[in-house]
C-alpha cells in the first residue's frame, strides 16, 4: 500500500532523511521508533508534502500511484491521513464547516457525491460518539482553545469523519493522559484496524503500542530504518533504551 | 475640512492616502455631497453598503445620534478603483455607533474607510471592525479619528483593525487618532497586519482542501469579525459574498 525506497530529504539545506527504505502493506499497523532528531517528523512531512521539505532522491509508491506527483490535498483525496503532532488552529472556522468542505472536496477529486449538512452532521455524530468527543466542540473553532488532549482526538474524529485508507500519525500519542491515550488508541483501532487499510504509527512510547498492538515495529535512526522486527522490539527498546539495542542490532 | 468648492489634497489629515487623480475624477460637487442621517432619541438605524463596480466612489455620510439611540454601519468595499467611505458620527448620551468593514480587492486601487467619532456627550459608546485584505499592489486604509468631549464621561470607544496582504506588493494603513477631552473614558485601539498563516494552508491542504479552497476559508474567517455583529443573516450573507467574489476574481 505504502512503499519507501531509498528516500533522501532536506530540510531547507540540511540532509534529515538518508535512504529510507519501508514497506507497509495493506492490513498492517507498522509503528516507527527513534531516538530525537532521526528524522520521524521529516517522514511524516515529507509524505504529507509540506512546503520546505525536499526530496533530493528516491521513490514513494501510495495504492499504485507516485505519490510525489500528487499535490498535499490530492495526496489526501487519495486516502491517505496526516495526524498531526501539533494540529494547527484555524480562528474563525468551525470543525463542522471544516471536515465538510474537507471531505466534500476530497469526494468531489473521487468522483462521488458530495453529502449534504444533514448526512454530514449524522456522519460526525456517530464518529465524534466513537471517540467520546461531543458535538458541541466540534461547533467549536478548529483547535482553538484546545487542551493538548482535546486536539489529538479532535485529529482522530477527524480521521474518522475522512475515513482513509492510509493514515500516518506523527506523536499522536505526545501530551496525551492514560485516558486520552486509551481513547485515542482505541479510536485508531476502531477507525483504521481493517484488511484494505494501513497506519504509519510514529511513536516515542510503548504505552500507546499496549493499546494499538502494532504487527511490525521500525527502529529509525539518523534518517534510516536500522531495524525491523514484532512488537517484542518496542518492549526492547522500552527496557534497555535505544543505544543498546541499535548496538545488538 | 476642505471646503466645498475645492478639492481636497494629500495634505488634509482624512485624505493623506487618498488617490488624489481619482478624487479629481469624482469631482468637487460630488466630493462635496453629504448624506445625512439625524437619528431621534431611542432609535435604531441599520445601513449595509456594498460598494463595487470600476469607477472611482467617495461616499460621505454624517450621522446625529440622539440620546440612546443606536445607529449600525456595515460596508463591503469591493471596488476597481479608488474607493472611500467616509462617516462622521456625533452621539448624543448614551447612543451607540457600530462599524462593521471590509476593503477588499487587487490591481493598485486604493479603498479605504475614513471614520470621525464624535463623543459628545456622556455613556455614548462606539465599536469599530475593520478588516482588509488586499492583493496586486493595492492598497487598504481605515483612518479612525476618535474625539472625546469635555462632558463625555464614561465613554467607551473601541476600533479594531487587521490587515491581510496576500502578496508582497499589497499595504495596508490603520490611522487611530484620539483626541479625549474627559477623564472617564476607555478607549482601545489594536492593529496588527499578517499574511496568509501557512502552516493553516499545509494542515488544511492534508485534510484535502486545495490551496484556492483553503485561501476562501481563511479569508472568509479573516473578515468575519467586522461582520459579527450584524445579526440580518441575509444581509450577512450579501456582504461575506460580495467580499468573496471579489477574491474568486482574482488570478492568485
Amino acid at each position: 500500500m505504502l512503499k519507501i525506497n531509498n528516500l533522501h530529504a532536506n530540510v531547507g539545506d540540511t540532509p534529515i532523511l538518508k535512504g529510507l527504505t519501508l514497506e507497509v502493506p495493506a492490513g498492517e499497523v507498522h509503528a516507527i521508533m527513534g531516538p530525537n532528531g532521526a528524522g520521524k517528523s521529516t517522514l511524516a512531512h515529507v509524505l504529507g508534502g509540506k512546503p520546505g521539505y525536499d526530496v533530493t532522491q528516491g521513490s514513494v509508491e501510495f495504492r499504485g500511484q507516485d505519490l510525489f506527483d500528487l499535490e498535499p490535498h490530492e495526496r489526501a483525496a487519495t486516502g491517505l491521513f496526516l495526524g498531526f503532532q501539533y494540529p494547527v488552529e484555524i480562528p474563525g472556522v468551525s470543525n463542522v464547516q471544516f471536515l465538510r468542505e474537507a471531505l466534500n472536496a476530497q469526494r468531489k477529486y473521487r468522483g462521488e457525491e458530495a453529502l449534504s449538512g444533514g448526512e454530514f452532521l449524522k456522519l460526525a455524530k456517530e464518529k465524534a460518539g466513537l471517540l467520546k468527543m461531543d458535538m458541541e466542540m466540534l461547533k467549536r473553532q478548529v483547535n482553538v482553545g484546545f487542551s493538548g488532549g482535546e486536539k489529538k482526538r479532535a485529529e482522530m474524529v477527524q480521521m474518522g469523519i475522512l475515513d482513509p485508507a492510509f493514515a500516518v500519525l506523527d506523536e499522536t500519542d505526545s501530551g496525551l493522559d492514560i485516558d486520552a491515550l486509551r481513547t485515542v488508541g482505541e479510536g485508531i483501532n476502531t477507525i483504521m484496524r481493517a484488511p484494505d487499510k494501513g497506519v504509519l504509527l510514529i511513536t516515542h512510547y510503548q504505552r500507546l503500542l499496549d493499546v494499538v498492538k502494532p504487527d511490525k515495529v521500525s527502529i529509525l535512526a539518523d534518517g534510516r530504518i536500522v531495524q525491523t522486527g514484532g512488537p517484542e522490539l518496542a518492549t526492547r527498546l522500552e527496557d534497555e533504551g535505544y543505544d543498546a539495542v541499535m548496538a545488538n542490532a | 475640512m476642505p471646503d466645498s468648492a475645492t478639492l481636497p489634497t494629500r495634505r488634509d489629515e482624512a485624505w493623506r492616502y487618498a488617490d488624489i487623480d481619482a478624487v479629481a475624477k469624482i469631482g468637487v460637487a460630488a466630493i462635496g455631497a453629504w448624506q445625512d442621517i439625524d437619528l431621534p432619541a431611542g432609535e435604531t438605524r441599520r445601513e449595509t453598503l456594498i460598494i463595487g463596480g470600476d469607477e472611482p466612489v467617495a461616499r460621505r455620510i454624517r450621522v446625529t445620534l440622539g440620546e440612546a439611540s443606536r445607529f449600525e454601519m456595515f460596508a463591503t468595499n469591493a471596488g476597481g478603483d479608488y474607493t472611500r467611505l467616509e462617516l462622521e458620527v456625533t452621539l448624543g448620551k448614551g447612543a451607540h455607533f457600530e462599524f462593521g468593514g471590509v476593503t477588499i480587492g487587487g490591481g493598485d486601487a486604493t479603498r479605504e474607510f475614513v471614520t470621525t467619532t464624535i463623543h459628545a456627550e456622556p455613556e455614548a459608546t462606539s465599536n469599530q471592525t475593520v478588516r482588509s485584505v488586499h492583493w496586486d499592489t493595492a492598497t487598504g486604509n481605515f483612518l479612525g479619528e476618535i474625539k472625546v468631549a469635555k462632558d463625555a464621561q464614561q465613554t467607551d470607544a473601541a476600533q479594531d483593525f487587521k490587515g491581510l496582504l496576500l502578496e508582497a506588493g499589497a499595504s495596508a494603513n490603520a490611522v487611530p487618532q484620539l483626541e479625549i477631552f474627559a477623564d472617564d473614558v476607555k478607549c482601545a485601539h489594536g492593529a496588527t497586519v499578517g499574511q496568509l498563516d501557512e502552516s493553516a494552508r499545509y494542515y488544511m491542504a492534508a485534510r484535502g482542501l486545495s490551496p484556492e479552497m483553503a485561501k476562501r476559508l481563511l479569508v472568509q474567517a479573516f473578515i468575519g469579525d467586522a461582520f459579527v455583529a450584524l445579526d440580518d443573516q441575509a444581509e450577512h450573507e450579501r456582504l461575506l459574498e460580495a467580499a468573496l467574489s471579489a477574491l474568486e476574481e482574482a488570478s492568485l
